[in-house]
């Protein structure tokens, strides 16, 4: 009886929802695996924590709650976050790593402040802005996944446009250069779809744990296909169904929070598909390994023999 | 010789620098076309550095490059460039002929993805390298021998009048760089100009008719018999050449 209890909960609220983490994780699976093959998986962490203050000073400016202002504030601040780490790196000898790490904890930390000032502000409209910090997928309503379905829509499109140049761009940056596309505009275009597509993520999975959904499904795709189309395809699949998975088994039992299950299931995909996936698994690989010993054996054992024959 | 005016690549005053230690410092080079030509010198000399400017990969703090007196610019299509075969991350999800295809985005221009016509002359080209049976090969499944030849497969399908070649020898075994030189010596035949970043000094005056000396500042620049002579590579390589006499 329990169970139908479940199907009859299976309401309008919860079908928001995974629509919402199954968008999500479609769009930041697709997106992310370019950060994974430029081998920029934290800037997605950088971009995501830097997003913070611009929440807080898109609200302390209108005074609104509503998402596609919120996500707008979001994608300025993670946007300049970015912006600054780039900058960092080509105009001082400070190392990637290390810019990286001085803009997170820089405008996270603003970030932080700011929240804290609006919280004593004493503004009644102010509760649920700190959902984006940790996230929490319950509250996502229905104005929100349409903002996400146009914004992310309009994303994965420019991906697929640009399909040859991003690829070009990623594989061999100097040989793009060298026939003429603008190398720097294409990265901060493919930097500005990244920051896309973490926004939008931040209601759900929150700040701290977005890059996860960015990087996880890309990881998992990767070991199953060595072609990047498959890999973009698989990821985007990895990632909505983590979407939905996680949020099913949240809401199935009380007090799983939504975010942190979605980041689990995906990062659950990554450790089966390390495990079982053809040519690139471990299982795979070890099978391989044993097979090669024992030809190799039965090869040495031949060569052995041989020379003990002729001296006789 | 060639007539004065026509001149392939022309480099007046070139001087590039990275934070304040100047890499290339007043660089002149003329190169004629129809040359096959090698640019040594010791490591740290600036020799990729040159290629990458002369392909306005990097911007100099000084000078000038033309190519038949024009900007690169306005020249893009007229030039083929080979990376190092370093440069790239060979783990990257896709195969040989994908790969050979990019010498094509150039023509293709945006977002126009390539077609049947690409296709073929990338696998005409792959079949100059003796790479054709390795189309659908993963690229991480290369040798270094079979990722330079498609490097070099990607430039022929660029079908340039210019080549620019970083150090196409680089990790290859024998038959490998005897495959290539004779690739390139026919490229030469054919009327291109072949610019290589070379390591080996051996072998500079059987594959190569011009040479640049380069350490920082050109040294010397012109046919192989009158420039690359033990003076001037004493000067290019300092103390470090003596052995090579002692042979």
């Amino acid at each position: 009886m329990d169970n139908f209890l479940f199907l009859t909960r299976l309401d309008y609220t919860l079908i928001v929802v995974t629509l919402g983490a199954a968008l999500l994780g479609t769009v930041s699976g697709a997106l992310g695996t370019y950060a994974v093959l430029r081998r920029q998986s934290l800037l997605g962490d950088a971009i995501s924590h830097a997003a913070l203050p611009g929440i807080a000073i898109a609200f302390l400016l209108t005074g609104s709650k509503t998402p596609l202002i919120l996500v707008l504030g979001a994608a300025v601040a993670g946007w300049l976050g970015a912006l600054a780490i780039i900058s960092i790196v080509r105009l001082t000898r400070i190392k990637y790593d290390s810019a990286l790490a001085l803009v997170l904890s820089t405008f996270f930390g603003f970030g932080l402040v700011l929240y804290s000032l609006i919280q004593r502000s004493g503004n009644a409209n102010q509760a649920g802005l700190d959902t984006f910090i940790f996230g929490q997928a319950a509250t996502i309503l229905k104005r929100d996944v349409i903002t996400i379905g146009i914004l992310g829509g309009i994303a994965l499109i420019i991906m697929l446009i640009l399909w040859k140049e991003l690829k070009l761009l990623i594989f061999d940056e100097g040989f793009a250069a060298s026939l003429g596309f603008p190398t720097r505009l294409l990265d901060i275009l493919l930097t500005s779809l990244l920051v896309i597509a973490i926004v939008l993520g931040l209601q759900a999975v929150g700040a701290v744990l977005m890059s996860a959904m960015l990087v996880a499904p890309a990881v998992a795709a990767r070991q199953w296909t060595n072609r990047l189309n498959l890999m973009v395809f698989l990821a985007a699949v990895f990632g909505a169904f983590a979407g939905v998975s996680g949020t099913i088994i949240s809401s199935s039992t009380t007090g799983l929070p939504t975010g942190p299950m979605i980041i689990l299931c995906a990062t659950l995909f990554v450790g089966l598909s390390i495990a079982f996936a053809p040519n690139r698994g471990l299982i795979w690989d070890s099978i391989r390994q044993h097979k090669n010993r024992r030809s190799l054996k039965i090869a040495v054992g031949r060569l052995m023999e041989g020379p003990q024959q002729e001296s006789e | 010789m060639q007539a004065l005016d026509s001149k392939a690549i022309e480099v007046t005053d070139l001087t590039v620098a990275y934070q304040e230690t100047p890499v290339l410092w007043d660089i002149d080079l003329d190169v004629p076309p129809g040359v096959l030509l090698a640019i040594v010198g010791p490591n740290g000399a600036g020799k990729t550095t040159l290629i990458k400017a002369i392909l306005g990969l990097v911007r100099p703090a000084a000078g000038n490059v033309l190519i038949y007196n024009k900007p690169y610019a306005t020249q893009r299509r007229i030039v083929g460039y080979v990376p190092q075969r370093g440069s790239v991350d060979w783990d990257f999800p896709t195969n040989v002929l994908d790969v050979v295809m990019m010498g094509r985005y150039g023509a293709l221009g945006w977002i126009k993805r390539p077609g049947s016509r690409d296709r073929e002359l990338a696998m005409h080209a792959l079949e100059k390298v003796g790479m054709e049976n390795y189309t659908t090969r993963q690229i991480s499944q290369l040798s270094g021998g079979q990722q330079q030849r498609v490097f070099l497969a990607r430039a022929l399908v660029q079908d340039a009048t210019i080549y620019l070649m970083d150090e196409p020898f680089q990790g290859v075994d024998a038959t490998t760089e005897r495959a290539i030189i004779s690739l390139l010596q026919e490229l030469r035949e054919n009327g291109k100009t072949v610019v290589v970043v070379h390591h080996d000094l051996q072998t500079v005056t059987d594959y190569f008719d011009w040479v640049t000396l380069l350490n920082i500042r050109r040294i010397a620049s012109g046919p192989v018999k009158d420039t690359f002579t033990s003076e001037n590579l004493r000067e290019t390589y300092g103390g470090r050449i003596a052995f090579m006499k002692n042979r």
